[in-house]
Order: structure tokens, then C-alpha cells, then sequence
């Protein structure tokens, strides 16, 4: 039987990944949704450069900032007494940052789609812009919310680049399902590969049809 | 009593266009913003209600400040209380019809308006169900019930039956007066449809690239008009032969008129044709535009 370690790091990270992402990306995804300026294209570009840059790039850099040789890593062993170079919470801000368009993305698709004269009625009708946001905007687009967790989540599993650069491989603590399969292949385990292999891709294919099957129910009802 | 004069430059689709407009209208009054498209009667109406911000002027609403570009104030939108009604509606579908109303008071307004608008909109029996269960001409009660429900000092209604059929338009024309007498609200509706401007409407202000061409009572604005030219517009169909003379056929707004004709008259007129009949003489006359 195979170590279940790797298959319960893989769920708790893509889990708090996804927690942390979504209450980052809605204001990230509202600010985006408001602004034409400059910064916006500026934010825009940051936000999706994970999806053109290798995982490894992204990992590199991180490892060097989190490095306690660098000031960055200095600065938060020194003041915090937190290292995160090969650490489970420096895997989990690599992730949040390799995930970001994933969550950010549907999110702004979703607000950019609905008619400005639904945010319009609503400030009209005494309302704020906060208040508006939660109960008009959020709710009418729920099926790209449902997408960008969904995705987000998917995403964090499947992570192989980032997390080996900045996690390395420590057991228990950094050694998630995705490296452990690329771990077992190297020892010429190929069973115990198979076996992690075959989580991956089954819980991938379970969050994808979920998806699409609620998606399919939530459309039904929307006419906007 | 609502006064405001108001300067921004609107960048339209056929190049730049000052808006620069100055008005007073009496409390209670219900009056029309009329013009072609293009000139700036949605912006004027969206300056009223804070969703667009004027350049320089001032709009003060029953003694309250809303704007005044000297003193740097500038009540957003939430603080106005104003009504606004769309001609999308834009009601909000995560909600019902009643709950779409609700969403208008705070926690401490009483709830018995909410009864109230449902009566008057003839929405009562509606009250529970989804919005996009709804045709467009109840849709639009809702939102109408909805921009009434915090009691505004202005209503303003932009286009608000121009996507709706012509007897539920008819209906909710109806409706709009019965509210408009019940809550005595100064309301501004844009419209295109001078019967509606003239059935609903005391005064009709007259846009015409970005200033006001006209103020005065509607029925006077649109008599004018007509009774200048003494003539209807309309699409030549077909002619027709009967036993003593010749039978124009013509699609005259939604309807078909029989007018009889001078045959010479129809000779180049192809079906389709926009032509403007003069009824000076006996038979009619026509001109093709």
C-alpha cells in the first residue's frame, strides 16, 4: 500500500489555496472590473504572467526571496522566526500566486458581463458599492464563481513546477501527490506511481464533471 | 421645486457634443425629455440621477444640493434619493419580485409601501415569483414598484416602455399616470412616442444637440408640429383599380390606410417607398421623400 501522506498534503494545500485565493481574487477581480487606467493594465499583466511563465521561473524566484540569505527571507526569519524556503507555507504562497488567474479570471469575466445598469439600480436604491457587490453583483454570477474555485482548486493538484522548486521534497511536509508520482517513477516504483497517478487523474475528472454538471444546472435558471 | 443647469462635454458616436441645459421644474410635475438620438437625454437624465458627473452646473432638488460644481458638492448616487427606471429594467434576477422591491428600504423603513406599489402595479399576485418568469411589461411594473419604494424626490425613467408591445404599453401608461397622481412625484421620463408624451406628460422639454430647443406644455410642442404641415408620413404599398377610380395602399405607423389617388401620382412609386401624403387637395396628394 502506498504512503497517504502526499495524497493528504495535495488536498489540504489545493484546499487552502483555494480559500486564500477566493477572498483575495474578489477584490482583485472588482478593482479590475472598475479601472481603465494604466495600473490596471499593469495589474492585468502581473495577474496572468503564471499562466504564460514556466512553473520553474516562479519558483526560482521565490526560492531565492525566501531564501534567509536574501533580505527578504532575512527579514521574516530575523522579525517572525518563519523560514519558508522548503516549508508548507512557502508552498502554499507559491501556489496562491501560480493560481491567481485561475481564480481571478472567471471572477472578471463574470463582473465585466453583467449590465452596469444592475449596479446602477442598486446604488440608486440608497445602496453602497460594497453592498452592491454582495448582493447584487456576487449572486448574479455565480456559475464563475463556482468555475473559478473549481478551477482554482484542480490547478493547485495538479501543480508539479513551483512546488518542486520551492518545497524540494520533504516527507509529510512538501511532498505532495503530484511530486511523489514523479518520486516513485525515479525509484522505479512504477506501482506505487500508478497508485498516486490514479488518485490524480480520478479526482480531477470528479471536480471537472462536477462542475460542468452544476454549471449546467445554474445556466437553466439564469437568463441574464 | 427641481432646478438644474448643467454643462459636459459627451463624446458621441458622430463626434464631440455639448451638453449645456438649464431648467426648472415645478414640485410634482411630470414632464418629457424628447429629441433625436444623440441629443444627450440619457446623459442629462444619468447626470440627475449621479451615474454620470457633469462638467460644471448645479442640480438642487427641493432646497437639497445634490450638485454644485463651485462648492465642490457632489452627492453620489445612494444619497440622492432618486428613482431610477431603465429600459432594461435591470431588475435583479437572484431575487424575487418582492424581494426585488425590498431591496429598496433599510432595515427600519416600514414595510406597508411594499404593499401599497404591489396593489398599485397590479403585482400582488406576483409577489413570490422569479423574475424571469415574468413578461417584460410586468417586469418593468417591478421596476417601476421598485424605484418608487424609498420614496424618491425624482423619478426618472428612461425609456422605460420602449421595449414593451403596443397594448402593454398602452397598460403601463395607465399605470404610470395612476402613480404619478397617488405619490405626486416629479418625474422625467425620455420618449420617443409623442402619443405617450401627450397622454402622460404636462411639459415636454425639447433636446436638440445638447441644449434645450424648447420648454413648454406638450400638447402645444406637438400641435405645432402638426398643424404646420398638415400631412402623414408613411410606406407606399400598392395601388389598386376599383370601378370609379384609382386606391393607394399605405402602411401609415402600424396601420393600413386606403386613401384614394391620382394614378399619374403612384406611377414611379415602388413598394416600400417612404412618401409624405398632402391631404390640401382632393384627391390626396403625394411626394415621395
Amino acid at each position: 500500500m502506498i504512503e497517504p501522506t502526499p495524497i493528504f498534503l495535495t488536498l489540504e494545500l489545493a484546499f487552502l489555496t483555494t480559500i486564500i485565493l477566493f477572498f483575495l481574487a474578489i477584490p482583485v477581480a472588482r478593482w479590475l472590473s472598475l479601472n481603465k487606467n494604466i495600473f490596471k493594465t499593469i495589474t492585468e499583466v502581473v495577474v496572468s504572467l503564471p499562466l504564460v511563465l514556466p512553473p520553474t521561473v516562479i519558483g526560482f524566484y521565490l526560492l531565492l526571496a525566501f531564501s534567509p540569505s536574501h533580505s527578504f527571507g532575512k527579514f521574516l526569519e530575523n522579525y517572525f522566526d518563519i523560514r519558508l524556503a522548503f516549508s508548507f507555507g512557502g508552498l502554499l504562497i507559491g501556489s496562491v500566486i501560480y493560481s491567481l488567474p485561475f481564480m481571478v479570471h472567471p471572477i472578471l469575466s463574470g463582473l465585466t458581463s453583467l449590465p452596469s445598469s444592475l449596479e446602477e439600480a442598486s446604488l440608486s436604491l440608497g445602496k453602497s458599492k460594497t453592498q452592491t457587490l454582495f448582493n447584487v453583483l456576487l449572486p448574479n454570477i455565480k456559475p464563475s464563481i463556482l468555475t473559478a474555485i473549481v478551477l482554482t482548486f484542480a490547478h493547485t493538484i495538479g501543480e508539479f513546477g513551483v512546488v518542486l522548486m520551492i518545497g524540494g521534497n520533504i516527507p509529510g511536509k512538501t511532498n505532495v501527490a503530484s511530486i511523489a508520482v514523479y518520486d516513485e517513477v525515479e525509484a522505479l516504483n512504477y506501482h506505487d506511481a500508478n497508485m498516486y497517478a490514479t488518485f490524480l487523474i480520478g479526482i480531477s475528472v470528479t471536480i471537472l464533471f462536477l462542475l460542468y454538471f452544476s454549471n449546467r444546472k445554474l445556466q437553466e435558471v439564469k437568463i441574464l | 421645486m427641481t432646478h438644474f443647469s448643467l454643462q459636459k462635454m459627451l463624446h458621441a458616436a458622430d463626434g464631440p457634443l455639448k451638453l449645456n441645459v438649464n431648467c426648472d421644474i415645478e414640485d410634482g410635475a411630470f414632464i418629457s425629455l424628447y429629441g433625436p438620438s444623440g441629443a444627450g437625454k440619457t446623459s442629462l437624465l444619468r447626470m440627475l440621477a449621479g451615474f454620470m458627473k457633469p462638467d460644471n452646473g448645479m442640480i438642487k432638488v427641493n432646497d437639497e444640493v445634490w450638485f454644485d460644481s463651485e462648492n465642490k458638492i457632489n452627492l453620489v448616487s445612494q444619497k440622492r434619493v432618486v428613482g431610477f427606471v431603465f429600459q432594461d429594467y435591470a431588475l435583479f434576477p437572484n431575487m424575487n419580485v418582492e424581494e426585488n422591491i425590498l431591496y429598496a428600504l433599510t432595515k427600519n423603513d416600514s414595510k406597508k409601501i411594499i404593499e401599497e406599489l404591489l396593489e398599485l402595479t397590479a403585482l400582488t399576485g406576483l409577489r413570490n415569483k422569479k423574475i424571469q418568469m415574468l413578461s417584460g411589461g410586468q417586469q418593468q411594473r417591478v421596476a417601476l414598484a421598485r424605484a418608487l419604494a424609498r420614496r424618491p424626490k425624482l423619478l426618472l425613467l428612461d425609456e422605460p416602455l420602449s421595449a414593451i408591445d403596443n397594448e402593454m404599453r398602452s397598460n403601463l401608461q395607465q399605470t404610470l399616470l395612476s402613480i404619478h397622481s397617488h405619490y405626486k412625484v416629479t418625474s422625467i421620463i425620455v420618449s420617443h412616442d409623442i402619443n405617450e408624451i401627450v397622454k402622460l406628460t404636462s411639459k415636454t422639454i425639447h433636446l436638440q444637440n445638447g441644449i434645450i430647443e424648447r420648454y413648454a406644455p406638450s400638447s402645444e410642442i406637438f400641435s405645432d408640429q402638426s398643424g404646420k404641415i398638415n400631412s402623414l408620413k408613411g410606406f407606399f404599398l400598392s395601388v389598386e383599380k376599383n370601378e370609379i377610380n384609382y386606391v393607394a395602399v399605405i402602411l401609415v405607423g402600424q396601420q393600413l390606410v386606403k386613401i384614394n389617388c391620382d394614378e399619374e401620382d403612384t406611377r414611379n412609386l415602388q413598394k416600400g417607398d417612404e412618401i409624405e401624403i398632402s391631404f390640401k387637395g382632393a384627391p390626396a396628394f403625394f411626394r415621395k421623400l
